[in-house]
């Protein structure tokens, strides 16, 4: 089945869901300003990290590098000026090992001798357990350069320096090599001063980077609102202007590009203003001229009316010569015709002005559709079938009403053919009237043009008995109460015209 | 036939009502400005006053207004349809019926009759003289007087407390008074009975805003007491 609904109450119905949609908030976990500031955090985040983390490498390893070398050199200077015979004796071994130990650079640690089995230091204890094997096989395996060897040991949550070098036989030559006497001496030296150092300064990169964090922030929420205050105001404006109000302006100062749009909107919302204005005003005229003609015509009409009847009479009489008779007839029948119109016309002229008002009352829409049907007199079962559901009651102009029924069968009766279907029924909340008839239906290239005014189905015919605006005061009649009136050719055959209505 | 008297300020339409009434047998009055038209009650005597609503000086309110003032003469207003406003003011001034021009004078006539017509008893045959709280409604004598005063009654105002004490407590919906007062037979105007109701309201009840007498069932209508 080929639906057409009225134009304008699509239209209608889509702007408002489109003003509903601009309406609601819009919530968006990440907008514009928390990603702006976002950007500018990581950025500034990862700026003073990377440096405070190339500071506290360079740093540190210069603490630590300087420590190592001073104490590795200081301890093998100790260790070459070593004077003990071999085999040494424990007794002068420990002698020579606390003497060392006294003499620690840059400060003091603890010195450990082993040879063979012979185990002294300068504690209370024979060997350390810091010492790893590790370093005791580096001690021993590297015989062609015996320099010495350092590890960093953490033990327990403490940096210790662990150094070990061998003592060695002096070569009075220069060509023979310093050979190992198997003697190892080994030095233990706590870091723990190097490592409060390096802790304090990661402590001083950390207080550096949060303040820094903090000020960045600063221009960040500048930056944001420098950018969201225009973005947001012309989004208002936009908004603004899509509810009809077309003075909306925006603020805009400056020579960015973000002033740069602010002042092309308010170029456009002028010109649009003023394209509108010149339209409304047009409307407005031909409106009023519409009201004024309606009015103009309507007093000599009131007065030819009035006298019509007496015309018809004297035709009916016979008194008058045949074509008196005939020339009165035409008169009483244009004047007739001429009053419909015009009242068409005026009541045209209410919608468009939106003067048109409702007065409701709780009514039987059946009794409604059937007390239109009576009064015209369109009552034989032949012409105009009524499948009525009883005690629908809603709220509706039963003048209105009645109008829309009655233009609808009386097109029927017109235009389509015998007998018409009236129903009216419920549906959800919404009640139903359907009018149908046997007709040979609407020819679809019409179809979408059946409210339009003054619209014309046969354009050879161009003046029907109705004034041609029947359906288009149908249509506004039924938007007036909030429904909707639609079209359609019957699969059967015939038009449907379909009209729902809020109960 | 009744005598109507006709104010209405346009030369056509004055001429034209008065030629299709005439020809119907009514005796009729002509009048072009309102202050002619109150002039003429006097010494015509009308038994109707068929009075159009823009008039140039006196409007037809202000005439409506001051012939409601000392009389019960039946009125129609004669008025373009849809001046919603003007509708509703004429019928508060006292009106008690309306013609849309432009209206033939078979429609014309079917109303003067209507309004003249006198009220057709649903209870036909009752006592002369029934009593409703302060209220004294003479069927017979067509009097209504409100703790022994007689009350100035609009014919339109008589028609509808007639009908609605005729069945005390029953509902009766707008459409079914405008139907049986009126007689409009088509689905007429509802202001046309709210209206009246507020004039009759402000003439029996003791405080019209809270109404004892004539009361309203919302989404239904309109009935008389229960007191």
């Amino acid at each position: 089945m080929r639906t057409c609904t009225a134009p304008g109450a699509a239209a209608e119905t889509k702007a408002e869901t489109r003003r509903r949609r601009a309406r609601r908030p819009r919530r968006r976990p990440f907008g514009l300003r928390t990603r702006l500031v976002l950007a500018f955090l990581l950025v500034a985040a990862v700026g003073c990290g990377t440096t405070a983390a190339l500071t506290y490498r360079a740093a540190r390893n210069a603490i630590l590098e300087q420590t190592q070398n001073t104490a590795v050199s200081a301890f093998r200077e100790q260790v070459q000026g070593l004077n003990t015979a071999l085999p040494p004796s424990a007794e002068s071994l420990r002698d020579q090992v606390l003497r060392i130990a006294r003499q620690g650079k840059p400060r003091t640690w603890r010195v450990y001798a082993e040879y063979g089995s012979v185990r002294v230091s300068s504690t209370d204890r024979p060997t350390s357990s810091v010492i790893t094997p590790e370093l005791r096989a580096r001690a021993h395996a590297n015989a062609e350069a015996p320099h010495g060897s350092f590890q960093r040991v953490v033990k327990n949550g403490t940096p210790y320096l662990t150094m070990a070098v061998p003592a060695l036989f002096h070569a009075f030559s220069a060509e023979d090599a310093a050979r190992p006497t198997g003697l190892v001496l080994y030095a233990v030296m706590e870091l723990d001063e190097e490592e409060a150092n390096v802790e304090a300064m990661v402590t001083a990169a950390r207080d550096g980077a949060l303040p820094a964090l903090a000020v960045a922030l600063i221009p960040a929420l500048i930056a944001s609102r420098g950018v969201l205050r225009p973005v947001r105001e012309l989004g208002i404006a936009a908004h603004n202007m899509g509810l009809g109000r077309l003075d909306t302006r925006i603020h805009a100062k400056g020579s960015d590009e973000l002033s740069d749009l602010a002042r092309t909107f308010n170029e456009s919302a002028a010109e649009l203003e003023r394209s509108v204005a010149e339209l409304r005003r047009a409307e407005a005229r031909a409106r009023r001229f519409a009201s004024d003609v309606s009015h103009e015509l309507r007093t000599p009409l009131a007065g030819m009316l009035a006298v019509t009847e007496v015309l018809d009479e004297d035709a009916a009489a016979g008194t008058l010569d045949s074509d008196t008779a005939r020339a009165v007839r035409l008169v009483s029948a244009e004047t007739g015709r001429l009053a419909v119109l015009v009242e068409d016309l005026m009541e045209i002229s209410r919608f468009d002005a939106r003067a048109a008002e409702l007065h409701t009352d709780e009514v039987d829409a059946a009794d409604c559709v059937r007390k239109t049907l009576q009064n015209r007199h369109w009552t034989d079962p032949a012409s105009v079938v009524q499948d009525l559901a009883p005690g629908i009651r809603a709220r509706l102009d039963p003048r209105r009403f009645d109008v829309v029924v009655a233009n609808l069968v009386g097109n029927a009766l017109r235009h389509g053919g015998a007998p018409v279907t009236v129903r009216v029924y419920e549906e959800g909340d919404h009640f139903v009237t359907e009018v149908a008839d046997r007709g040979p239906g609407i020819h679809p290239d019409v179809l979408p043009h059946v409210f339009d005014r003054f619209y014309k189905a046969d354009p050879a015919r161009t003046r029907s008995a109705g004034s041609g605006l029947g359906l288009a005061i149908t249509l506004e009649n039924v938007r007036l109460h909030g429904g909707t009136v639609e079209a359609a050719n019957h699969p059967e055959g015939g038009a449907l015209f379909t009209v729902r209505m809020p109960l | 036939m009744p005598r109507v008297l006709l104010i209405e300020d346009d030369p056509s339409v004055r001429e034209g009502v008065e030629l299709g009434l005439r020809r119907r047998g009514h005796e009729v009055r002509t009048a072009a400005t309102g202050e002619a038209g109150l002039a003429a009650l006097g010494e015509f005597r009308p038994d109707l006053l068929l009075l159009d609503l823009m008039l140039p000086g006196m409007n037809g309110v202000q005439v409506c207004h001051r012939v409601r003032e000392s009389s019960q003469l039946p009125i129609i207003m004669l008025t373009a349809r849809g001046d919603d406003f003007d509708v509703v003011i004429g019928l508060e001034a006292g009106a008690d019926d309306y013609i849309v021009k432009p209206a033939r004078t078979e429609v014309i006539e079917a109303r003067i009759r209507a309004v003249l017509r006198r009220i057709e008893e649903p209870g036909a045959g009752r006592p002369g003289v029934e009593f409703h709280g302060q209220l004294a409604v003479d069927r017979a004598g067509l009097t209504v007087a409100k703790a022994g005063e007689r009350l100035a009654l609009a014919p339109s105002e008589l028609k509808l407390l007639l009908h609605l004490t005729a069945a005390p407590e029953q509902v009766f919906s707008r459409q079914q008074l405008l139907e049986h007062v009126w007689e409009h037979s088509y689905h007429g105007d509802a202001r046309l009975v709210d209206a009246c109701v507020r004039r009759l309201r402000n003439k029996i009840e003791d405080t019209p805003g809270e109404p004892r007498y004539i009361q309203t069932l919302r989404g239904f209508g309109y009935r008389f007491g229960p007191l």
